[in-house]
């Protein structure tokens, strides 16, 4: 008894630490995955490091460097690796400070939405009832909002800026938390082990805390991750209609706005900001992923005999 | 048993490759099943009793996979008869009849699509022949039932369409993958009554597979017994009901209530089964064998016995004998 | 059935309740009319004027009943854009978006279904990888960054198809395309999963137990059971390109739809003629809502009307 209860005490506190090492094994196993986390690193350092990490100065405009190319194409200014736009901005310089724009709003909407779905699904879910049925009668109605239309709409009039976009795709996409959040509620209130957790007299916040919370957490996780990529995809979208960022301040999208009259003559001008969001978007996609099959253990055995016997059925047929 | 089986199973192995490793599922299994006759296997849950009927019939779900031995159907191999055998000479029915059938088809649409894919039948025809056999299989008005969709059906009349569709191919023999367990103990009784009348009428073969040893008892004339992937015993039932040779077999006979025995207290097999997945070496039993001793550390060649054959160094020794009840 | 109707018309009359609700607030508390609709050179006589002729001076309450009061009546009032009234300019533009929707999802729907069972047939296969792997890449592209590309491509490297407007088939060809894109990946891969999992279900290991040929289990079981969630997802594609995603496709290729319309609307200050649009946008979408519940009984036997 004594000799298992000393075994015990040491396992538990290294149980953290070995499932983070088990963790990055996976990530390792998993080379999309893999890319898509390493880039993402790179993009959030490029955003926080954005004024040691930019040439230039991303506002500066110099009438003389219009238009430039990009680096490696004839009439190229090595100075300017991936061009110059029509005030004569430095395109990288813009892309790399871009992102500063592009994360905050990412981070910002997915965590005041987030936080805003996810009480009212706890709350719909744990109190249940009429309280229920009317929160979730709200989330059918705002689903069936025209959108993208109303967000156009309100930011419009209340005048674009960054506090107003993310505001605005926070009070449209909290819905989805909600759902969620309440569908698991409901499903784990009913489990037999909650049931007999609340006859043996465990209270609301435990059963929240210990039972609730964890079966949350990988759902919110992709959810989130995902969500993550429509609101930049959004703000780019935003921003490109000229009712998003607004100059001086940059974004790509707006970047890619700009650039569009020049469509014809520069190419650049669209091609980077846009290969930006691209590559955002793809390595967040490919990290969640990742992270949906990682935290599903039933996912990640699907997936790997499914690879098996791919290979077996290939080398047959 | 006389004559040629109509199936047989020789040194079969399936395995399962999986993260952690690979799962050796079943292990050296060999079998065989004459016309007319009833083959019973038993064994715990994960015993691979029913990897071996998905094995035979060539439905081993990913990413299960044969690595040994072969299935003769009828003395050659299923690829030597066509396309044919599996789904037609061969029929089965399995555990969950609720979700065994497409829930957006009535039933009548998946009889007759079964019917007119093997008997070539008209639309009519077929639909006709439908209903003859949901009577068949002694459900009430059956020409309502063809319209029904399964949700709108219980799970016992459920399984009586599964069998109406299993003898639409007319067919030789049927795997039965515990068609019972998930069925009320009334309707369990009902459906083996009815499997074994229809037995009788067409003289089936049937593979019947369950953890039931009762079901055993009262259907099949040979039984198997599985564990952990391998057969330990098998003989004719009255026979090895009455001398169980191998240790385990005895323990699952100790824990299964007979009407005889009512009095006394059922005891299980302490112990769980092996993990397939780093099988010991030598009798898998012997970590839960009572009489496990030093030989047991090497898997021992089948012995003969009066009707069958058992794995086992100590085959038939009182293995609980001075274990209390 | 009637009950049901009922049932979803009050539930989408709450919607387009919600909705007024919203341009309200958002126009009349966070916005002043006035000044949005008249010129900065206006005034202040013009612009009590204005307010008054618009009932802008009353109390708010009494200015929500007006406002819901002249929707009910389908008054929109006259865009002070295009000098004529909203719903006019509304219903002219709105078969062009409807057009293109049409094509992009058709585009979407069509290429998706094979492409997701072409994956699911070997999980992990060097098909399902390349499926999988272009499916997240057309998920990760911004429309416009699509779009713009397209237009750089058709117009200066091979110009074979229109990059604006509308007018032939061939300006349907670009915008269309771009449309799809992301619709098609995100049904792709629905398919590829949803038919994984069906081909693991009982049901299709009894169907192939009972000898059926196995392209029939897998187009009359496992797809037939597949393309519930696959219109449910189709159904959701369909609103959200109502829902004003076509703005940006329309912007870039300034195809004449609605959502390009909408864009010029907010430009312009137009208000009532943005009011019209949101409208007949959030009517159309109680409608597909409705329209694709009543789909699904007729697919799902297990669904029930009531």
């Amino acid at each position: 008894m004594a000799d298992s209860a000393a075994r015990q005490a040491p396992s538990r506190r290294s149980r953290n630490g070995t499932r983070l090492r088990a963790f990055a094994a996976e990530l390792g196993e998993d080379v999309p995955g893999l890319i898509g986390f390493l880039v993402l690193v790179g993009i959030v350092a490029m955003a926080i490091f954005a004024p040691l990490l930019a040439p230039h100065d991303p506002a500066a405009q110099s009438v003389l460097a219009r238009l430039a190319p990009p680096a490696w194409l004839p009439r190229g200014n090595p100075a300017h690796l991936l061009g110059t736009d029509a005030l004569g901005r430095d395109v990288l310089s813009r892309i790399i400070w871009g992102a500063r724009a592009t994360l905050l709003v990412g981070v910002a909407v997915v965590l005041l939405s987030g936080t805003f779905g996810v009480i009212v699904g706890l709350v719909a879910g744990y109190v249940g009832g009429r309280t229920d049925s009317i929160l979730m009668r709200l989330v059918d109605i705002q689903v069936s909002f025209p959108g993208i239309l109303l967000i156009l709409l309100i930011v419009s009039i209340v005048g674009p800026s960054l506090t107003t976009i993310v505001v605005v795709l926070a009070l449209t996409n909290w819905m989805i938390y909600a759902r969620i959040v309440r569908g698991t509620v409901m499903s784990v209130r009913a489990a037999p082990y909650v049931e007999a957790a609340e006859i043996v007299g465990c209270g609301p916040a435990r059963i929240i805390l210990r039972h609730i919370l964890p079966n949350l957490v990988s759902p919110l996780l992709t959810v989130a991750i995902l969500e993550f990529t429509n609101v930049v995809l959004a703000e780019a979208a935003i921003s490109f209609l000229g009712l998003g960022v607004q100059p001086p301040a940059t974004s790509w999208g707006l970047d890619v706005a700009s650039g569009r009259d020049y469509v014809y003559v520069a190419w650049w001008l669209v091609t980077f900001p846009g290969l930006a969001i691209a590559i955002t978007v793809l390595s967040i996609n490919l990290f969640a992923n990742w992270v949906r099959v990682t935290t599903d253990p039933r996912e990640r055995e699907k997936r790997f005999g499914w690879s098996k016997t791919a290979r077996r059925l290939a080398g047959r047929s | 048993m006389t004559g040629e089986p109509l199936l047989s199973v020789a040194d079969l192995r399936v395995v399962f490759p999986t993260r952690a490793g690979i799962v050796r599922a079943v292990n050296d299994v060999s079998l065989a099943v004459s016309p007319g006759e009833t083959l019973g296997i038993v064994g715990e849950s994960g015993s691979g009793k029913s990897v071996t009927a998905q094995a035979v019939l060539g439905l081993l779900p990913l990413p299960g996979r044969v690595v040994g031995g072969e299935i003769l159907w009828r003395g050659k191999p299923f690829q030597a008869h066509g396309a044919g055998v599996r789904g037609k000479e061969i029929a089965c029915i399995f555990q969950d009849p609720m979700q065994s059938l497409n829930p957006l088809m009535t039933i009548g649409a998946q009889l007759v699509e079964t019917l007119r894919h093997h008997a070539r039948l008209g639309r009519r025809a077929a639909r006709d022949r439908a209903a003859e056999l949901l009577a068949e299989v002694a459900l009430s008005a059956p020409a309502r039932r063809l319209d029904q969709y399964p949700h709108e059906l219980s799970g016992g009349i459920l399984q009586r369409v599964m069998l109406a569709m299993a003898l639409a191919c007319e067919p030789r023999l049927i795997i039965a993958d515990e068609p019972t367990t998930a069925l009320d103990v009334t309707i369990q009784a009902e459906i083996l009554a009815l499997l074994s009348r229809l037995q009788r009428e067409r003289g089936l073969a049937i593979l019947l597979i369950t953890h039931d040893l009762g079901i055993v008892a009262g259907l099949c004339h040979r039984v198997a017994v599985m564990y952990a992937g391998r057969i330990v015993e098998t003989g004719e039932v009255d026979a090895l009901f009455a001398r169980p040779a191998h240790p385990y077999t005895q323990g699952l006979l100790r824990a299964t209530p007979t009407l005889e025995a009512q009095s006394e207290r059922l005891v299980s097999i302490p112990g769980a089964p092996p993990a397939l997945l780093v099988p010991p070496a030598g009798c898998p039993f012997r970590t839960r064998c009572p009489i496990a001793a030093r030989p047991c550390e090497t898997l021992p060649d089948p012995a003969r016995t009066e009707t069958g054959m058992v794995v086992c160094w100590r085959a038939g020794e009182a293995a609980w004998a001075d274990i209390p009840r | 059935m009637a009950a049901f109707l009922l049932r979803r018309l009050i539930q989408g009359g709450l919607v387009v309740l919600g909705v007024t609700f919203t341009v309200f607030v958002v126009t009349r508390i966070f916005g002043n009319p006035v000044d949005l609709m008249l010129p900065l050179s206006a005034s202040p006589e013009q612009r009590a004027a204005f307010a008054s002729e618009l009932g802008l001076d009353r109390p708010l309450p009494v200015q929500f009943v007006q406002f819901a009061g002249e929707l009910l009546r389908f008054d929109f009032g006259e865009s002070t854009w295009q000098r004529r009234p909203a719903m006019e300019v509304v219903l002219e533009r709105l078969p062009n978006s409807l057009l293109l929707i049409g094509a992009g999802l058709g585009l979407a729907i069509v290429l998706s279904l094979p492409a997701g069972i072409l994956a699911a047939q070997r999980p992990g296969g060097i098909l399902d990888r390349i499926v999988t792997g272009l499916s997240l890449v057309g998920l990760s592209m911004p429309q416009f960054w699509v779009g713009l590309l397209l237009i750089v491509l058709f117009a200066v490297t091979i110009p074979l198809l229109p990059t604006s407007g509308m007018g032939s088939p061939a300006h349907l060809v670009l915008p269309a395309v771009t449309l799809a894109l992301v619709p098609f990946a995100r049904l792709t891969l629905l398919v590829r999963s949803q038919m994984m999992e069906e081909l693991n279900k009982p049901y299709i290991r009894t169907a192939l137990a009972r000898g059926l040929p196995h392209r029939r289990v897998l187009v009359g079981h496992a797809l037939r059971n597949a393309l519930i969630p696959f219109l449910t997802l189709a159904g959701w594609e369909l609103v959200l390109a109502l829902a004003g995603y076509t703005v940006v496709v329309e912007t870039v290729f300034a195809w004449p739809g609605m959502g390009l319309v909408a864009i010029q609307a907010l430009q312009r200050g137009d208000l009532f003629l943005v009011q019209a649009i949101v409208y007949v946008v959030a009517v159309l979408i109680v409608l597909v809502n409705i329209l694709l519940d009543l789909v699904f009984k007729l697919v799902d036997p297990r669904i029930g009307l009531g």
